[in-house]
């Protein structure tokens, strides 16, 4: 009852499989031991330490786009929702001097309401997710602007009454953004993803919405409910990364989450061919950043200007992008 | 703007056309002649190999042998661009693969005109272009705006800016492929009227349609196919209905239906007045516990429409459906799933299966949660075991488990479509064209699954437009035509011939 056929064409393509496997994990190997000859102290444990701080919060923002990427969907707000967080949560503190655990609760359950009104627009109306996030995102972005008054917010800001805002950012807040905490928070992200998306029914079945919409409606899977929830875990990763950017930063700039978009956009689709599994996945996302951030920090330590940093990033991903369309129509 | 035809009346000769394509011999020596100025029906059932004869004409294809005239004159038709020159124009039944919705009617009409009579000039002239567009469809009394768009446009309106565009240039020879299987009445008769007056106008029109009674309303000459050859070819006035389903048919294969004694017990599942818009009208039907109930059909009956609405899968769709005498509450697909219903999709690759994924976790599918431990979490070892069962017992050819679908063949997928269901346990079991597109022997394990099933207690809905399915494997058939069951047949006191009959809206009057 066995056939060979189906496997035997994989010996012609043997090459490119082993890049499209482990292009990317290799790359990554190849740039640390470049990197690592070309500067004194690119791989003291400081600098280590220092890459994987750069990169949480890319990767934790671009973990919550690989969810809304498994359903097959888009989610472009993202970094507008980092920003938003990111107000509220200072906001909470230094405009109205709540506690810790408070200003963080409201900003999740303020965040997850929006992420519902964005979902609901994506699933409701039969517009592409991309299109329709990237106009959530602007209405997000404008939301986040207008509560801010379009001015940063830190600690003892003058308030538009002219006197000094009186609360204070507390220390516990301060420390999720500093290492140790910062990176663990991220490993853990992406580690809960990564057990979500490949052990657990729910995220089999999200995969399978993303792979045919069509059949899995017809195989009685309940295919709006998981596209809301990919949704709102897209939304409450985006608002933990907003979270942590204001704990790593102490203030709220004005659309501070915005620059982060492009980078977990990167990171998620670098992270498709990791390992050879054809699509988004937390581990992947995480090489990904990995992959960024390595690039970023050690073209830095050459002196490699800040402003010519975006033609690397862009050229790996188009290398990425390109290696796995073609591995698709092959 | 182009003329229509010569006021000449001409002849098209098709003369031993044969064609094989890999695997198959689609044409066979077949004959095909007729002339300007009259309608000739193109029939056969699916398969027949009648859109393939007419796509040899339309020059869709240069490798077949045989030759074809025009009034006695050999002409090299090997290219569509061959065929237009000599003026042969069709209008296929998918219209929007061949319009371009955000441009306007009257731009769609003179469409090769503006591509290939340019000459070098670069600025369109609107004006002229619209007044020679509208010219014609004053001609042809159609009565749509050319500066209209064409997605704004119906159906029925789109077929005739085709048919406008198709008479634009020269035409001799015009083939409406099924033109009448999604219009309505009304507009079915007001393409008639174009029919009627494109025949005086001197051209040849060739009809193909599945629904012979209105055959008898335009054509003139009939020509039957079956099995990529001719049957006959004769003046539509001297064969009747009766006739010509016999010719279509021919003999019938045998033996590669399991012949299995079922038990078949008590009512089990109910439909009341099922409806979906315009596809389905008011089905009643009824399915007993170990029973293969048919619904036949030709295509574009409505019974894919039908299994969706029956699914849950029609959004607009109403209807009540009872199991056991309990009333069922199916809004989506999903609860559908839940209340015991399963359905194998007639689009298997766009809705059956999942190409890029296993084997394994498309076998998986429906029944994931049998699969899990400690709440959510997947359990491998469960899922190998149980994908590896499905794949000997249904003999899926297939290295292991982890195979892509998209590498199994056509059969071998559908065989998995199938698998993902029979887990499940479901009390009733909808099959949409289940053999579609699957080799022979694949087809004899696909009908000994439904019997299987079957013998297991389940109630089995079956719908398929082969007639030879009907009477091979079900039990009692119900008949669709334009969306309604016009007839319900006891499959042991009924043949193919009837069902035919019924399916093309034979003895309606």
């Amino acid at each position: 009852m066995k056939a060979a056929e189906p496997v035997r064409e994989k010996k012609t393509f043997q090459l490119v499989d082993f890049l499209y496997k482990y292009g990317t994990l290799i790359t990554i190997l190849l740039l640390i031991a470049a990197f690592g000859m070309m500067t004194d102290n690119f791989l003291s444990t400081a600098n280590i330490i220092n890459i994987l701080r750069s990169i949480s919060i890319v990767t934790i923002i671009a973990i919550g786009l690989t969810v809304s990427l498994a359903v097959g969907g888009f989610d472009l707000s993202v970094g507008s929702v980092a920003s938003l967080a990111n107000a509220i949560v200072i906001s909470m503190y230094v405009w109205h001097g709540q506690s810790f655990g408070l200003g963080i609760a409201v900003t999740i359950i303020f965040c997850l309401v929006v992420g519902v009104i964005n979902a609901f627009l994506v699933i409701n109306f039969k517009i592409q997710d991309m299109l329709m996030t990237l106009a959530t995102m602007f209405v997000f972005q404008g939301v986040a602007l207008t509560y801010t008054r379009g001015a940063t917010i830190s600690q003892n800001m003058v308030m538009p009454s002219g006197d000094f805002a009186t609360g204070q950012i507390p220390k516990i807040f301060g420390k999720l953004g500093q290492v140790p905490w910062i990176i663990i928070i991220m490993l853990l992200i992406v580690a809960a993803v990564h057990l979500f998306l490949t052990y657990t029914k729910h995220g089999r079945y999200m995969y399978m919405i993303g792979g045919n919409q069509e059949a899995a409606k017809l195989s009685g899977i309940a295919v709006s409910r998981y596209r809301l929830t990919a949704y709102l875990i897209s939304a409450l990763f985006a608002t933990i990364g907003g979270i942590v950017l204001g704990a790593r930063v102490m203030n709220a700039e004005v659309n501070a989450g915005g620059p982060y978009l492009m980078d977990a956009v990167a990171a998620a689709f670098i992270g498709y061919s990791v390992l050879g599994a054809g699509k988004p996945n937390a581990f992947g996302t995480f090489a990904g950043a990995v992959l960024i951030g390595i690039l970023s920090n050690g073209l830095i330590m050459l002196s490699v200007p800040y402003y010519a940093m975006d033609i690397v990033k862009g050229s790996v991903l188009a290398l990425a992008l390109a290696i796995t369309y073609y591995k698709r129509k092959h | 703007m182009g003329l229509l035809a010569d006021s000449k009346a001409s002849r098209l000769d098709m003369k031993r056309i044969s064609i094989a394509f890999p695997g198959v011999k689609a044409l066979t020596d077949v004959d095909f002649h007729t002339e300007s100025g009259r309608a000739h029906a193109l029939i056969g059932a699916n398969g027949a190999g009648k859109s393939t004869l007419m796509k040899v004409l339309a020059g869709a294809y240069d490798h077949y042998t045989g030759s074809i005239s025009i009034d006695g004159k050999d002409v090299r038709i090997r290219t569509p661009k061959d065929a237009k020159d000599n003026g042969i124009q069709v209008v296929y039944q998918e219209v929007d693969t061949a319009l371009i919705p955000n441009l306007s009617v009257g731009e769609n009409i003179m469409l090769e005109q503006t591509v290939h009579d340019m000459k070098g000039k670069h600025l369109i002239k609107w004006k002229k272009l619209h007044q020679s567009a509208q010219a014609i469809l004053d001609r042809m009394n159609v009565k749509v705006p050319t500066r209209k768009l064409v997605q704004e446009l119906t159906l029925a309106e789109k077929q005739m800016v085709l048919i406008a565009r198709s008479v634009s240039k020269q035409c001799r020879f015009l083939v409406l492929d099924e033109p009448t299987a999604p219009l309505s009445h009304s507009e079915t008769e007001q393409l008639f009227r174009l029919i009627r007056f494109l025949k005086s106008e001197g051209v040849g029109i060739i009809f193909i349609s599945h629904r012979l009674p209105e055959l008898y309303e335009i054509c003139d000459d009939i020509t039957i196919m079956r099995d990529g050859q001719l049957v006959i070819r004769e003046q539509l006035a001297s064969v009747d209905q009766h006739k010509v389903v016999e010719y279509m048919l021919g003999s019938k294969l045998d033996g590669q239906f399991p012949r299995t004694e079922r038990v078949i017990g008590e009512k089990w599942f109910e439909v009341k007045s099922m409806r979906d818009n315009d596809k389905v009208h008011g089905v009643d039907l009824h399915i007993h516990k170990g029973e293969i109930v048919g619904i036949g059909g030709l295509v574009g009956a409505g019974k894919t429409e039908l299994c969706r609405a029956l699914f849950g899968a029609a959004p607009d769709a109403s209807g009540e459906l009872y199991m056991n005498n309990r009333r069922l509450r199916v809004q989506s697909p999903y609860q559908a799933v839940k209340n015991g219903l399963a359905l194998v999709p007639e689009e298997r690759r766009r809705e059956g299966v999942f190409v890029e994924e296993s084997v394994g976790v498309n076998l998986t599918a429906a029944i994931l949660s049998r699969f899990t431990s400690l709440g959510p979490w997947l359990s491998k070892s469960k899922e190998k075991n149980a994908s590896g069962e499905l794949i000997r017992s249904l003999g899926i050819k297939t290295p292991n488990e982890h195979a892509k679908v998209k590498n199994l063949s056509g059969g071998n997928q559908q065989k998995v479509a199938i698998g993902k269901w029979l887990l499940a346990d479901a009390d009733v079991y909808i099959f949409d064209e289940p053999t579609k597109g699957v080799d022979v022997g694949a087809k004899r394990d696909i009908y000994e699954l439904v019997s299987e099933l079957a013998s297991r207690g389940k109630c089995i809905l079956y719908a398929s437009s082969e007639m030879s399915e009907m009477i091979g494997i079900t039990d009692r058939i119900y008949v669709m035509y334009d969306g309604y069951v016009i007839k319900e047949l006891e499959t042991r006191n009924t043949n193919e011939e009837e069902i035919l009959l019924y399916s093309t809206g034979g003895l309606l009057t």
